[in-house]
């Protein structure tokens, strides 16, 4: 990884919600000598709801920006668990000739599934010896996956679906412990947050409580989605469940930059709803 | 030139109903050297054999053409029902106008019947190139040879032995017993497994005509029926039996412990053992693989620097009357036998494949095999039931059927036949050791076809308050002290959580490792998955399609264990039914070498499968091939292999091809 340029696509939410994950994304990389170059003019994966929709367009919204990647003749990488998912589930399409010369029309010009897609997880873990400058000893760490990152394997190709380990190691390597848990790749609720809270609690609530009973100090995410999910709803879990939860939900990104020796402000530490800060000081982090 | 008699079968409306047998008949009067043709409604009914033996005798037919069912029906039945006429039973050619033609064309009249002109033409013309063909008289081995020791092949060397015929049993296990051993009690009368199976292995061990060979393998097997050779490799116990009297202070004093195999990993064994305290027999063997002092020997003749590990020989030490034996080595034993029953068994599909059930890494998530030991008095626990994890009494356990069964993501879409029901035994069993158990049962469906088998589901879920839930599991994962076991309640249309204390995986069954080496070096087939294949799946269960070998048990197919005795005696009588005759019959539609054309050049004996091609010197010394009749099982390969048109088949030689051929287009 280290040295190797790629096509960096962030996907809508890093733009947004998930600044935090876009910039720890960038800082890392750059220590690490992993260049980005960000794809010029992207444009939506489509996420959930364009395949829902019309399963063409579902393809087709990928595929630009394939087509953007090929044209620089680099893989693409993206923080963005639902971006590789969706980026993937296209070149993986494309195999097939019919709907290559299909969705080709419907961009405007050729388009093919050449281009290799690896999720920032994937390539970050490549090589584990990073130059640590402050150990993330004592921190329990529950990595959580979610759906989108391994599921399903025939197309992802990436890591176990039932008992991932790749972020796993890459925790590990940072000197911090990473629990065995059985909710790694459980739903977190997905889009659902606004049309069925309800729904998103009950998940939520199960994956966090879960993590926390195994004695797990924080979670760690490598999808806005699910981030977002599990940090932002904690509150009003808490008073549902009238059991204190608050468990920093961090991405992965984020610890390796603490252990890079990044401040929490610099990693946006700042922007999540369940402060971390008193969690990163009493481990003496912070 | 020879006369030959037609007769045309219309196998009631079988053939008459698409082929019109006045137009065949009609045809046939036509065809050269045909001087008689004659209709049946069955030709193979009395009444159309008398019919048959009346034309040849007052006809004074020479060759005979039956135009009727296929070969593999009735070919032996009408050889039989010519020479009882008179005739040499192999001047007889069958045309198959039944499967080959009525059955695959009944949409199509007129095509039908002029395919069975011309499968009539043929047969005219390739019978009255017939020779006379004999039969031969070949002897034969009054012994038998059952690999497998479980209850399958239990039955059939018992039954076999008490028939008077010697046999011997070859068990690659230091005990025989199978899988039957570990249980703890059988459905549907829940008597206990030991109780009813270890009489039986004492007999085999006691009985006069069993040879009994444990910890020994077979490795190959030449030959034919009624004189088959085998190789079994005896592996050395490094204990004389001769010596031991199995008090049993060897296994106690070893210091080296490892998981038992007969636990399944539940609880330790020594380096020396005998996997369970019935062993038959009950003489243990040492564990190379883990024996301090073998390991000692092995790094002296390694010659590594360091520290040399202890000598250990506590067991030769204590042992009273002096019964190790480090010399003893491996041995290969050759053995003559008449006839082999295959009853290699079962083992449990490896569930550590299912990631959603946790791959193996929750120690309270545990097969149906090991709850056997844990129900069971001689388990590791003494029988009572614990959770591997704590040592504490499960009192909500969940059962997951068809792992590894009925699951095309696996490669298994058979069902295991068994689980369904020692589920159901499983729960009652739980109830009984602990009446505070409940029991979930997540099923598909639930087969209880056998009898008593239905009654005993209603036991478990009326008695045992078993809870049934018809659905797949999705997810096990441990929270805290207990197992959250999530699935769907496919009748409610639910998603469905329950947190265990225990949950039981019904692991599929399998044949055993090494099954298909095992049937490639008998020559018999094997499906895809290593079930042994059988002559016929109904009317030849339990006879493999190599003469002479014969089938038993869960090698075949998942069965219970009255299915497996009964077919353990089926086989052992198919297998008395060879070894009871005084003689054997060789087929004589053999290959045959005409010694003027062989350049010797044997690509002849590269193409048999069967070992079947010999070499000789002839009187003007060139070496050339000659069939061995009794190992040749006509199936063509040299013919086509021979390049110089010297090989021939009895009964299907070339000029007998060709002139069906030519007969064709004539
Ligand atoms: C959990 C569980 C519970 C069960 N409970 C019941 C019950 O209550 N009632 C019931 O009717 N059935 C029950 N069954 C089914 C029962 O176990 C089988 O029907 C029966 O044991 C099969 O006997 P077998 O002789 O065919 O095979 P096995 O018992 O597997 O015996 C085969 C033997 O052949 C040996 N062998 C294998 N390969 C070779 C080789 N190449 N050379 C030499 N030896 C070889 C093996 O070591 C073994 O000893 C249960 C099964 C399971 C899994």
């Amino acid at each position: 990884m280290a040295g190797r340029t790629y096509a960096y696509y962030p996907g809508c939410a890093l733009h947004g919600t998930a600044r935090e994950y876009d910039v720890s994304a960038r800082l890392v990389c750059q220590t690490l000598n992993v260049k980005l170059q960000e794809i010029k003019d992207w444009s939506c994966c489509g996420a959930s709801s364009a395949a829902s929709l019309s399963p063409l367009l579902g393809i087709a919204l990928p595929a630009h920006n394939l087509k953007l990647a090929a044209a620089m003749e680099l893989p693409i990488t993206t923080p963005c668990a639902m971006c590789s998912y969706r980026l993937k589930t296209a070149a993986h399409e494309l195999k097939d000739e019919a709907t290559a010369r299909q969705v080709s029309e419907v961009l405007g010009s050729a388009v093919g599934p050449e281009v290799t897609v690896e999720p920032l997880l994937q390539v970050l873990s490549e090589d584990l010896s990073f130059p640590i400058r402050k150990p993330l000893t004592g921190l329990k760490v529950a990595c959580y996956y979610g759906c989108l990152l391994v599921r399903p394997k025939s197309v992802l190709q990436f890591d176990d679906e039932e008992n991932p380990q790749t972020m796993d190691r890459l925790i590990t390597a940072l000197g911090a412990e990473a629990i065995d848990w059985g909710l790694k790749t459980e739903c977190c609720g997905a889009g659902l947050p606004l049309a069925r809270p309800d729904l998103v609690h009950r998940l939520a609530y199960r994956i966090i409580s879960l993590a926390q009973r195994l004695g797990a100090d924080c979670i760690a995410t490598a999808c806005p989605m699910c981030q977002s999910n599990l940090d932002i709803h904690q509150k009003e879990i808490e008073a549902e469940h009238g059991e204190k939860l608050g468990l920093p939900i961090f991405y992965f990104t984020q610890l390796l930059g603490l252990a890079l020796g990044f401040t929490p402000r610099e990693l946006y530490l700042h922007k999540h709803l369940t402060n971390p800060l008193p969690l990163l000081r009493a481990k003496g982090l912070g | 030139m020879a006369r030959i008699g037609v007769f045309v079968c219309h196998c009631g409306s079988n053939i008459a109903g698409t082929v019109n047998i006045a137009q065949v008949m009609a045809a046939a009067q036509t065809m050269p050297l045909v001087t008689f043709v004659a209709d049946n409604k069955y030709s193979c009914s009395e009444i159309g054999q008398t019919a048959i033996r009346e034309a040849i005798l007052k006809q004074k037919l020479e060759r005979v053409v039956i135009a009727a069912c296929s070969p593999q029906m009735h070919e032996a039945t009408f050889r039989k029902t010519v020479a009882q006429a008179g005739l040499n039973p192999y001047l007889l050619e069958i045309a198959n106008i039944r499967e080959h033609c009525s059955w695959v064309h009944s949409n199509d009249k007129a095509a039908a019947t002029k395919k069975a002109i011309e499968l009539v033409k043929m047969a005219v013309a390739k019978v009255a190139r017939h020779e006379a063909l004999f039969t031969k008289e070949i002897g034969l081995t009054k012994k038998a040879l059952v690999i497998g020791g479980g209850i399958s092949g239990i039955q059939a060397a018992l039954d076999m032995a008490n028939a008077g015929y010697p046999v011997i049993l070859v068990e690659r296990e230091p005990t025989i017993g199978g899988r039957m051993a570990q249980l703890d009690k059988t459905f549907p009368t829940l008597d206990c497994s030991s109780c009813i199976l270890t009489p039986k292995m004492v007999e085999v061990a006691q009985h006069p005509n069993i040879t009994l060979l444990t910890y020994a393998e077979v490795k190959s097997v030449r030959g034919f029926v009624g004189n088959f050779e085998v190789e079994i490799l005896q592996r050395a116990r490094k204990v004389d039996a001769s010596k031991c009297t199995s008090c049993g202070i060897c296994w106690q004093k070893c210091p080296e412990k490892i998981p038992a195999e007969f636990n399944l990993g539940l609880g330790p064994r020594a380096a020396i053992y005998t996997p369970f305290p019935q062993a038959v027999p009950n003489i243990p063997s040492i564990d190379l693989a883990h024996c301090r002092y073998i390991k000692y020997q092995e790094f002296v003749a390694r010659g590594e620097e360091g520290k040399k590990p202890p000598q250990c020989r506590i067991c030769e030490r204590l042992c009273p009357p002096q019964a190790i034996d480090w010399e003893q080595s491996d041995q290969v034993l050759v053995e003559k036998v008449g006839a082999i029953v295959v009853a290699t068994g079962y083992q449990t599909f490896d569930h550590t494949r299912y990631g959603e059930f946790g791959a193996g890494r929750y120690p309270d998530v545990i097969t149906g095999i090991q709850l056997e030991r844990l129900l069971s008095a001689s388990g590791p626990t003494e029988g009572e039931v614990v959770r591997p994890s704590d040592g504490t009494h499960p009192k909500t356990v969940v059962f997951v059927s068809c792992v590894g069964s009925r699951d095309e993501r696996m490669g298994r879409a058979y069902c295991s036949n068994v689980c369904c029901m020692y589920m159901a035994k499983q729960a009652i069993l739980l109830k009984e050791h602990d009446p505070e158990v409940q029991s979930y049962i997540f099923y598909i469906d639930i087969r209880a076809g056998g009898k008593g088998y239905e009654e005993f589901i209603r036991r478990a879920q009326e008695e045992a308050r078993a809870i049934y839930l018809r659905g797949r599991i999705s997810h096990i994962y441990q929270d805290g002290k207990k197992l959250i076991v999530r699935g769907e309640d496919s009748l409610l249309g639910r998603p469905v959580e329950i947190a265990a204390d225990l949950v039981v995986l019904a692991t599929g069954i399998e044949p055993s490792a090494g099954a298909k080496e095992l049937a490639q070096s008998l020559n018999i087939s094997y499906d895809a998955h290593g079930f042994m294949v059988e002559a016929h799946p109904k009317l030849r269960p339990v006879e493999s399609r190599t003469e002479g070998i014969f089938l038993a048990g869960t090698a075949i197919a998942p069965n219970d264990i009255p299915g497996c005795v009964a077919q353990g005696s089926a086989a052992a009588v198919k297998a008395l039914a060879v070894l009871s005759r005084p003689s054997l019959v060789s087929d004589p539609m053999v290959a045959i070498v005409d010694p003027l054309r062989c350049t010797g050049c044997f690509a002849c004996q590269r193409a048999c499968a069967f070992n079947a091609i010999d070499s000789q010197v002839t009187r003007d010394g060139k070496t050339i091939a000659v069939v061995n009749e009794s190992l040749c099982k006509g199936c063509g390969l040299c013919v086509s292999a021979c390049r110089g048109v010297a090989m021939n088949l009895k009964g299907f030689s070339q000029q007998q091809l060709l002139a069906e051929v030519n007969a064709l287009w004539r």
